[in-house]
């Protein structure tokens, strides 16, 4: 298989597994256990914590693990506008959001809540004045994402920061998929709430973080024991923390390399697509590194992604109802309204494993498989 | 062109998995062949449950159970759009006609077995293949739609509208097969849907009820109940809502025989009926039928055969006379009771299905009987 789908998740590198070993069969305890095995699990939590922390230019305080980024996306909407409502209950996002952040703001609206959808510009981009424009005395809470995970075109997070430093209203990011390849200080972009998850940069699943920033003041969610400074209850994912801690340790060291490389393939994936013939174009601008979304003009979605699949090529495209089948991407229908160029878009993801070849390849396939869509040939 | 002689290991098959019994098992026969096989979901109606999760969910869940446990790669495809256009469009008009349409042999003709089997084609299939009880054979250069050997489960009447090129790349792996050995085969396989209860009706609107579905889409109109002779006997809730020969829901009580539908007159928007299972108005020996389609060769004349004019029905012998405009003329041996406009008459030649129409009009000694409609 050739997996070229990294934005949905990525293969967990050996060194995490190796990290992670014997939190699983030897060092099990419980962190909050008064004996000696409960220690050194509580030891490898917080040096975890201290780690993540440090990489985001946070103080290890004001990370509280969850189990990855669609509880901490729900954890920092429900949390801050339950604990700000008295301050008032406008809440600001965009159109473009992961389903962890627009799903949960559509239940903010059925509980009461007053929420305004930003708009994005053809590539997919929030502009500053949309969030001046839309900010109130009684907005309370803005959450826009750090990088798109559909198109991968990076929003405008330090002006916003930068804007709402003199406003009541906190400012949440979803980082998600900016973490692998974009290098985040949370004081230096004026962010209060930032989410995390590990398996998207090469970490196990099952485990991520929230950011809440000193001072800011959030609803707890999740009753039970007294774990994460009793913001949420139930035993600590120990082995996950470790493992998020060695991903986070390899994804500090190798991000420029990386982009280095997801650059190259791009360009190799461009250069190849050009030199078939092939009709396309880029959706986004600004990206993240990894993430290419091409508008393949004439093709049919779910047999387009078929046949790469039948072909052993790994590639996607906005997202299955519970049914199994595609639906157009509200981040595609964001940027371009009722477009076909939203029913012929894919996305291409490149991540640890791949190789530059591996993307000229793939180019081939791709090319193979639009030629039976412009061709008229089965 | 025959395909079939084609060594399995060769052959790609692509499976229409409804997550129902039948088809998971059409899976597992073809796979243990030794066919490459892929299962595809037919996502044909877009319906969300209280909680905005889709209608379809559970029976995809299903396909995925089976699918793993078989061993073959599942996906999706949407077809809501072109069921909507080509077999729900024609349902709607078919009712306002105050006809009773047959949307399976539709959504046979224009959706399981031409957008699903383009879609499978494209995909670099050799067939498609349903769990439907029916068999394929390639005879003298023809290939040959048979009765399934299920007397109880023969569906071939569903398949009536389908061509030879629609049939040459076509399988029906359980075509030979009693529906109980079918359970059998999924219980010992241990497929996830070995104990799956059929499903009943009209796959769009699934358990709920009939009537409240059609007022959703098409406005119903109170009118009047009478008898051929003009006797009025109470009111109707639209003439939508009742086929021809019906017994129930008509709510007139009273002494002698029950009392059914014999008729509709869509202008006047009367309900006609009449009083007895075998009442004489219910009886024709004659009809026409459009939208002719025969399995094999073109038939040249008159020529005998048997037909069925509804499905779960006894073949009848007739006499077949296709006319020059298209239509067909079938005359009956015997009158037939409750011949329904918009219900299909299908043909058969011993086992095999020969082809079949729309009927449109019913006759008896020659005379149309205009009040069925």
């Amino acid at each position: 298989m050739n997996y070229f789908d990294h934005a949905a998740t990525t293969p967990m590198r050996a060194e995490v597994l190796e990290a992670m070993t014997p939190y699983l069969l030897e060092q099990y305890g419980n962190p909050s256990s008064i004996h000696g095995i409960g220690r050194t699990a509580r030891a490898a939590l917080d040096a975890s914590r201290r780690t993540l922390a440090t990489w985001i230019g946070a103080t290890p305080n004001e990370i509280v693990f969850t189990s990855g980024g669609t509880e901490s996306d729900n954890y920092a909407l429900f949390g801050t506008v339950y604990a700000n409502q008295h301050k008032g209950k406008h809440v600001i996002t965009t159109k473009i959001e992961h389903h962890a952040v627009l799903h949960a703001m559509e239940q903010l609206e059925r509980e009461g809540f007053d929420v305004t959808y930003l708009d994005v510009d053809e590539t997919g981009a929030v502009t500053l004045e949309s969030v001046r424009d839309a900010l109130r005395d009684d907005t309370i809470l803005v959450s826009v994402m750090y990088g798109n995970n559909e198109v991968g075109t990076i929003q405008p997070i330090e002006q916003i920061g930068a804007l709402l430093a003199d406003h009541q209203a906190y400012f949440h990011t979803d980082a998600v998929q900016a973490l692998g390849t974009e290098t985040i200080d949370v004081k230096v972009l004026g962010i209060d709430l930032l989410s995390a998850s590990a398996h998207k940069i090469n970490g196990p699943k099952g485990i991520g973080f929230l950011f809440i920033k000193t001072g800011v003041k959030l609803a707890t969610r999740s009753f039970g024991g007294q774990q994460e400074r009793k913001r949420r209850a139930g035993t600590e994912n120990v082995p996950g923390a470790v493992g998020f801690q060695q991903a986070a340790e390899l994804a500090k060291i190798e991000r420029a390399e990386r982009v280095n490389v997801y650059q190259q393939m791009a360009e190799a994936l461009f250069g190849r697509l050009d030199e078939l013939g092939v009709e396309y174009d880029v959706n986004g601008a600004n990206r993240l590194p990894h993430i290419v979304n091409l508008y393949l003009p004439g093709i049919e979605l779910e047999p387009f992604l078929i046949m790469m699949d039948m072909r052993g090529f790994a590639i996607s495209s906005g997202s299955a109802c519970t049914a199994g089948s595609i639906e157009p991407s509200h981040v595609l229908t964001a940027m371009f309204g009722t477009s076909d160029r939203t029913k012929q878009s894919v996305r291409i993801s490149f991540g640890h494993g791949n190789s530059v070849e591996d993307v000229e390849r793939l180019a081939e396939r791709l090319s193979e498989v639009v030629s039976t869509f412009t061709n008229g040939v089965r | 062109m025959n395909l079939r002689t084609k060594a399995p290991a060769e052959t790609t098959v692509v499976v229409g998995m409804s997550g129902g019994v039948d088809s998971s098992v059409t899976a597992h026969l073809l796979k243990e062949q030794g066919y490459n096989v892929i299962g595809i979901f037919m996502k044909n109606w877009d319906d969300t449950d209280e909680n905005g999760v889709c209608t379809a969910t559970e029976d995809y869940e299903d396909v995925i159970a089976v699918a793993n446990q078989i061993g073959i790669p599942y996906y999706a495809v949407n077809f809501e759009k072109e069921y909507w256009d080509r077999v729900f469009e024609y349902f709607l008009a078919e009712y306002r006609l105050g006809r009773t349409p047959n949307p399976d042999v539709m959504c046979n003709k224009e959706i399981k077995f031409k957008a699903f089997l383009d879609h499978a084609l494209r995909l670099g299939a050799d067939f498609v293949a349903t769990g439907h009880y029916a068999r394929v054979e390639y005879v003298d250069g023809e290939h040959r739609l048979l009765r399934g050997k299920d007397d109880n489960k023969d569906q071939t009447y569903f398949l009536n509208q389908l061509s030879q090129d629609q049939l040459a790349r076509t399988m029906f792996p359980i075509g030979h097969m009693d529906k109980k050995d079918v359970r059998v085969i999924a219980e010992e396989a241990g497929l996830a849907t070995a104990k799956k209860k059929d499903s009943t009706g009209i796959c769009f609107i699934g358990e709920r009820n009939f009537k409240e579905f059609l007022s959703e889409y098409l406005p119903s109109q109170p009118g009047i109940m009478q008898t051929l002779d003009g006797e009025q006997k109470g009111n109707h809730d639209g003439l939508m809502y009742y086929t021809l020969g019906q017994r129930h829901g008509l709510g007139i009580g009273g002494d002698g025989d029950p009392w059914f539908v014999v008729g509709k007159n869509v202008e006047e928007n009367i309900l006609y009926v009449g009083q007895g299972f075998h009442h004489d108005a219910l009886y024709s020996d004659a009809l026409l039928a459009s939208k002719l389609s025969w399995t094999g060769a073109v038939p040249t004349g008159e020529f005998r055969a048997t037909a069925k004019f509804r499905y779960r029905q006894q073949d009848v012998p007739v006499t077949i006379a296709p006319l020059e405009n298209g239509e067909v003329l079938v005359k009956f041996d015997e009158p037939q009771r409750a011949i329904t406009p918009g219900q299909a008459v299908v043909f058969y030649d011993g086992d095999i299905c020969l082809g079949g129409a729309t009927i449109d009009e019913a006759y008896r000694n020659g005379k149309r009987l205009d009040y069925i409609g």
